[in-house]
């Protein structure tokens, strides 16, 4: 929808609209790349420079996140002859993108870069699998992790179901609320050719798959895949030389935590997440709220991650986030659809960084579904959703993504389309 | 010294170094569960800090905690992801709000103290023990002794107690 009426969007408070995502690019999402992740993340970082309209030379900042299980940035510049200004890989998962999209701003605003792309490379199937099991799953158990690990609470399903329970215990969410989720995400993947996982499952489906870990089925986790994903942030000003229409940010929040993250359960109430202290920082940055968002892309490692972020975010009240993420909102023709390119449940795993690749697109009306191509060399978008069909939003203004690491940690930003 | 045990078949090691960690376990190894209260603030914390999580104090003595409480919440594995724990399956991973300082210092606030559910005598729980078990059943701790230094404590029904008609289970349970 258009901005509010109130609201001033030229205001450099925040450095509100100052900057901007101008390309994104990314490699097949598949399982077995059969490449190294510095060959993933290169083929990225390629096509991200070269969405926007850019040369390798013309990008001077480069930042990664991994959890060492990838290549670093020396390696990427060194492949494509990029000399940097400036560079930095963090240790990392979820909620990384958005907050690293934070740290590009400050670099580009205090001189230190003019252009920087952020790139996340993993074979998180053939090599360091993100489910935990292989090398990881048989590490020496030591330190903070004797308090974990040694209890068979190791991967990211069963660390975070505490929290999913509890919420169920406290509010009454029901498991076909939450399968909804997998189900409308797995509607828009359909609409992806991209999609690792492009068939249409239902809410039945989800509760007919085993258990992993309650409340988790096997259809409430993500999927494991090999991919490589970049974006490229620079100003606003430079932004209008780039290809595409300008995609500018409005706000950002980068790894807003709970209390106690040493071990985040000593806080409670375990049914809320980061996103409660994380809203406070991201609605006024931005200048807008819940309601003014056409698309969000709430991060789905599992069907849970999606509702509770969603809820302590503000979309819907506290509580309600099963009826929110199962009345249809969240599907593309709803309110506001969410992960519209089927999400990490469907159409790969990059810890969050295709979620703003999405709306980025999304927010330049040009969602790369199999709607035909017109002779501007853009696509016709029918805003017909059936299977196979358009997955473009109508009128898509502006966007919100929300990047979880944990139940105590998330980042998030929100774009609108110039 | 450090300490390198064997636990289900998968390797424990705590660093010599690691003096809280060694603090901690040897208490449980002699079944006295004892947790750090800070020398500044009187509040007990969870897990092994080096300073105090409320006033920050580096200050802290081990003190003895009774090791009963309530299931605040859980998670019940199906597939296990570690190798020790493939032949358990299905096995409960347990937080449990103790009923020393529960509430404190403020509402939502409480030691949750982690564990599996086990047998009294400290294996891990048979299927028609883990189906008894949800949010709110009274618990014990009970130790599962690993090498000298060394024992992991868990959670055991405690029987002797006044159990909720119904824990609250995962709704198809």
């Amino acid at each position: 929808m258009p901005m509010p009426n109130e609201t001033d969007t030229t205001s450099p408070k925040y450095l509100r609209d100052k900057y901007a995502i101008v390309g994104v690019g990314e490699t097949t999402y598949m399982r077995g790349s059969g490449m190294t992740t510095r060959a993933l993340g290169t083929w990225a970082v390629r096509n991200a420079i070269e969405d926007a309209g850019l040369k390798p030379s013309d990008v001077d900042g480069m930042l990664s996140y991994q959890s060492g299980d990838s290549t670093f940035a020396t390696f990427i510049a060194g492949d494509l002859g990029i000399r940097l200004n400036f560079y930095m890989d963090v240790f990392g998962g979820g909620s990384s993108t958005e907050a690293l999209v934070g740290l590009a701003i400050g670099l580009i605003e205090a001189g230190m870069c003019k252009a920087v792309v952020i790139f996340r490379a993993m074979n998180g199937f053939s090599q360091v699998r993100i489910g935990g099991t292989g090398a990881r799953a048989v590490a020496p158990v030591s330190g903070d992790m004797l308090h974990s690990r040694a209890y068979g609470w190791q991967s990211a399903g069963q660390m975070f179901s505490p929290t999913f329970l509890r919420h169920m215990h406290d509010y009454g969410t029901r498991p076909e609320q939450v399968a909804a989720v997998k189900a409308i995400h797995s509607e828009h993947a359909s609409n992806n050719p991209k999609a690792f996982y492009q068939k249409r499952v239902s809410v039945a489906d989800v509760l007919a798959s085993r258990f992993i870990c309650k409340p988790l089925h096997l259809l409430d986790c993500c999927v494991e895949t090999d991919n490589g994903t970049a974006i490229v942030v620079t100003s606003a000003e430079r932004a209008r030389d780039c290809r595409h229409p300008r995609v500018l940010i409005r706000g950002v929040v980068g790894r807003c935590s709970k209390p106690r993250m040493d071990m985040h359960y000593q806080y409670g109430p375990i049914s809320t997440v980061a996103g409660h202290y994380a809203r406070e920082i991201l609605w006024p940055n931005a200048g807008v709220g819940p309601d003014d968002i056409d698309v969000t892309g709430s991060y789905d490692a599992f069907t849970f991650t999606t509702m509770l972020q969603l809820e302590d975010y503000g979309f819907c009240k506290k509580g309600e986030g099963g009826h929110y993420v199962s009345d249809g909102t969240i599907r593309l023709g709803g309110r506001r659809p969410n992960n519209t390119s089927g999400g990490h449940l469907c159409e790969g795993y990059t810890h969050g960084l295709n979620m703003v690749i999405e709306n980025v697109r999304q927010l330049r009306h040009d969602a790369d579904d199999s709607c035909p191509v017109g002779p501007d060399g853009r696509r016709q978008h029918t805003y017909d959703y059936r299977e196979g069909g358009c997955r473009q939003v109508k009128n898509c203004e502006l966007s919100a993504n929300l990047g979880w690491a944990n139940p105590g940690t998330g980042s998030a930003m929100v774009m609108r389309r110039d | 010294m450090g300490i390198q045990a064997n636990y289900l078949g998968m390797p424990l090691d705590i660093n010599d170094l690691d003096v809280e960690n060694l603090a901690y376990f040897k208490h449980c190894a002699a079944h006295d569960f004892h947790l750090q209260r800070c020398a500044a603030c009187g509040l007990v914390r969870y897990p092994p800090t080096t300073a105090c999580p409320w006033c920050a104090s580096p200050k802290s003595e081990w003190v003895p905690v009774e090791g009963r409480g309530a299931v605040h919440s859980y998670t019940e594995v199906h597939h296990a992801i570690q190798p020790a724990f493939k032949n358990h399956t299905p096995y409960l991973i347990l937080l449990v709000d103790l009923d020393t300082q529960k509430g404190k210092p403020s509402e939502h606030e409480s030691l949750r103290v982690v564990g599996n559910l086990v047998t009294p005598e400290g294996r891990l729980a048979p299927p028609e023990m883990v189906r008894r078990v949800g949010i709110g059943t009274r618990v014990r701790m009970v130790f599962a002794d690993v090498t000298p230094g060394l024992a992991l404590p868990h959670w055991t029904i405690d029987e002797g107690a006044s159990q909720p008609d119904k824990p609250w289970r995962y709704p198809e349970d």
